[in-house]
């Protein structure tokens, strides 16, 4: 049991938190919001630049070789910040889906690039009708001169709009909900059969409705077996968001807490009452056993138990996705009228937590997952 | 950062669970899995065969008849006894007289006490709760007034646990009343309950058991070479027994220990015509508490491995985090408990109820302790520093409010 950071990892919160101390206050980040693409590529060449984008990606492939709790901690800074860059859907979701799905040459044509900040990816899994349920892909791949064809829907695929590729998930075989039949494909971005709708989440960042019909594509890994790589790219984006959440927790405290010592009302700051200073005390609380779960979602990653890897995951998602409600809705509860407004930051933090509580499958979803293990 | 247990950390966890496994009495153990508190003679049986093994004083330095354990080593001791589900080492005993005396002690007072203590040859209570002096402890008003080489104490303490069993008390008294701060005229006197001019009144508590008393001072001779430290300095005192030692706090092992009890009956008891271990709210609420105690699992690691690096030595105050999630896991998993119990679970156990039960059993063995340990448990919150003051605590040195 060891609790430390390492040099390296210090370094790296440290150079990041700099670099979004300068680049990503709040004014910064609301001019990207709403003018395309919606967030920076300036600043994702820089991110490039510090080795953000390599960060899990092994040595051999040009990144940094870090781990699951480097992801945790540079999620934790972006978090702090809000950042609006694809870093989750690319860096997390994709690279993982090239990882766990490819071959030494497909790690070779992607990984790299994708470190060097050459390459957007994004992970097109869950439609329409499939809500949380992984299982559920009416997608069809069908085979054609020697390569395959899709026809079907995905539905609020982060960072869809942005992607130069994109993973798709396509039935090969089985029907709805089965496990087995699920494959993994790669379609261009600009592929003639995709159509793409890109639109902003509630929080601001991008995400887009995509429509295959004959769009070209290129199997990836086991055909008809994907399931267990979806299950992995599913967890590994739990556990980077769930780090995120920590960050954005611990901005909504820092600044209720600094709301409370200013804001006067009465006379005296409003701090100065019990009632408020109590439910700050229960927002630590709830803060404290959220980062205590984003710990458990970044160290079970390399759990090699499936069940027992799923199990700590929605462990995770539930506990960081409760603290993450709890802590955002006192946050504008105790600031009052001004929590509301767009204005104001607390309210883009809350939405934030809000769109992350609804991936992956939300609180509810998970707490039912495990009432069905328990024994 | 890791969160897995290092190989001695498991080998440790292994060699306690065998220990605990081979040497606890099976009707002990029995007792305790159907939710019983331990009777005096089990606590005191338990100890000693503790530390027998040297484990009983179990946060001391070896120099004092401790293991000289870190502090992961501590929590899982203590998770591991909690779990087995083991009595409870005797606190007042162990946790708070052991240490105070090994920082303020004279070398004379740790001779006579410690080894007691750690044996439990010598039974203590604690002295501290007034009836007007609860959060608020330093308004005490128990008067101890030096008279040559003896202090004559006057007054009256309350929510005395186990003073009934006790044949010590370590007691915080008023010793100038002059004082500028309330704080600065109190003083920790040891007193022997067989002193002339004390007296013990039993407080029957919701749970209908005698745990909780009065304790009277009247004009009670105690010998100055009982004061520990100094005159009037005994506020530091407490507040170093109240921040002691912090790593019990959460009783983790004892929340574990019950859900898997809940579960246990839950596969014996039915709802709407199947088990209640199949019902889906049963579940879900297993489900969450699970959760809960898992987040408490890791922060009680953050905080406890973070102990033996304090540079310090003074208690992180995210303990108080460990105090409240800590107390509200053992009230949700006494509630668990009873409401699995249902009808079943109300029955009083009085006089009355125990002479029906002869062969065959009235009612299901599991019953009796279901209500009683929830209501008992009503007082997690308020003990120790209720969970309203640990809030305080956070607010004043983490949040800066």
């Amino acid at each position: 049991m060891d609790f430390d950071l390492t040099d390296d990892q210090r370094l790296l919160g440290e150079s990041v938190a700099r670099l979004l101390a300068d680049e990503y206050a709040f004014d910064q980040r609301k001019k990207l919001l709403g003018v395309a693409p919606g967030w920076s590529e300036a600043l994702w060449a820089r991110y490039a630049e510090l080795g953000l984008l390599g960060l899990p990606i092994p040595e051999e492939y040009g990144g940094f070789g870090g781990g699951a709790v480097d992801v945790m901690l540079l999620q934790q800074a972006f978090g702090r910040h809000l950042v609006l860059e694809p870093f989750l859907a690319t860096v997390v979701l994709g690279a993982t889906a090239i990882r766990e799905a490819g071959d030494k040459a497909l790690q070779e044509e992607f990984l790299p690039a994708i470190a060097a900040g050459e390459c957007k990816l994004a992970f097109a899994h869950y439609e329409r009708q499939s809500r949380y349920d992984i299982t559920d892909v009416l997608t069809t791949a069908t085979p054609r001169n020697g390569g395959w064809v899709l026809e079907g829907g995905k539905s609020v695929v982060l960072h869809g709009d942005c992607a130069d590729k994109l993973v798709v998930s396509a039935r090969t075989g089985g029907s709805r909900e089965e496990a087995e039949g699920i494959s993994l494909f790669l379609v261009e971005g600009e592929a003639e059969g995709l159509l793409r709708r890109g639109y902003a989440l509630r929080d601001g960042t991008r995400a887009a409705e995509l429509s295959l019909s004959g769009a070209a594509a290129r199997l990836i890994g086991p055909k008809d077996q994907a399931l267990p790589i979806v299950e992995r790219v599913v967890q590994a984006g739990i556990a980077a968001m769930a780090g995120e959440v920590i960050g954005a927790m611990e901005a909504m405290q820092a600044m209720t807490l600094d709301y409370l010592k200013t804001r006067q009302q009465f006379g005296r700051p409003i701090g100065d009452n019990q009632a408020l200073q109590h439910r700050a005390a229960e927002m630590l609380v709830a803060m404290e056993q959220g980062r205590s779960m984003a710990m458990l979602a970044a160290m079970s990653l390399s759990e090699a138990d499936p069940a027992e890897r799923a199990r700590s995951i929605s462990m995770a998602k539930v506990g960081v996705g409760q603290a993450g409600r709890f802590v955002s809705q006192n946050a504008v509860q105790l600031h009052g009228g001004i929590g509301m407004t767009d204005e104001y930051a607390v309210g883009h933090y809350f939405r934030r937590v809000m769109v992350i509580e609804h991936m992956f499958g939300d609180t509810a979803w998970h707490l039912d997952r495990l009432a069905d293990q328990v024994q | 950062m890791d969160l897995r247990y290092t190989e001695e950390e498991l080998a440790f966890r292994e060699e306690v669970r065998a220990f605990i496994r081979d040497n606890l009495p099976r009707e002990i153990r029995e007792r305790m899995r159907l939710g019983y508190p331990p009777r005096k003679q089990d606590t005191i049986t338990w100890q000693r065969i503790l530390n027998a093994r040297g484990w009983a004083a179990y946060s001391w330095p070896k120099e004092w008849g401790g293991p000289g354990w870190n502090s992961v080593q501590k929590m899982i001791f203590l998770e591991e006894n909690l779990s087995a589900p083991a009595p409870e080492i005797l606190s007042f005993n162990v946790t708070m007289l052991g240490p105070v005396l090994i920082q303020f002690g004279t070398e004379a007072q740790k001779r006579r006490f410690l080894p007691a203590a750690a044996n439990l040859d010598e039974w203590w209570c604690q002295g501290f709760s007034e009836p007007g002096a609860g959060s608020d402890l330093a308004s005490l008003k128990t008067r101890a007034v030096k008279e040559g080489d003896h202090y004559i104490v006057n007054g009256q303490k309350i929510w005395t646990s186990t003073a009934h069993n006790a044949d010590w008390c370590f007691c915080l008294v008023r010793t100038n009343p002059q004082a500028a701060k309330k704080q600065e005229g109190i003083s920790f006197l040891l007193i022997d309950m067989k002193t002339p001019g004390v007296e013990v009144r039993p407080i029957i508590s919701i749970d209908g058991s005698h745990h909780l008393n009065e304790v009277f001072f009247t004009d009670v001779k105690v010998p100055v070479e009982n004061l520990v430290g100094e005159e009037n300095r005994g506020w530091s005192v407490a507040k170093f027994l109240l921040g002691n030692e912090r790593t019990g706090i959460a009783r983790l092992g004892k929340s574990k220990e019950r859900v898997r009890f809940a579960k246990e009956v839950a596969r014996e008891v039915r709802m709407n015509g199947k088990p209640l271990i199949e019902d889906r709210g049963f579940r879900t609420r297993v489900a969450q508490l699970e959760v809960d105690m898992k987040a408490l699992e890791i922060t009680q690691m953050r905080v406890v491995s973070a102990y033996d690096k304090a540079k310090d030595g003074r208690p992180d105050p995210l303990s108080s985090v460990l105090k409240i999630k800590g107390t509200e896991l053992l009230q949700g998993t006494s509630e668990l408990v009873m409401d699995v119990g249902g009808p079943q679970a109300m029955p009083a156990w009085t006089q009355e109820l125990a002479a029906l039960t002869n062969e065959p059993a009235l009612l299901p063995e599991w019953s009796p302790q279901m209500a009683p340990a929830y209501l008992m448990l009503r007082a997690a919150s308020i003990y120790g520093g209720t969970n309203e003051i640990q809030k305080n605590i956070l607010n004043k040195a983490v949040l800066g409010l």
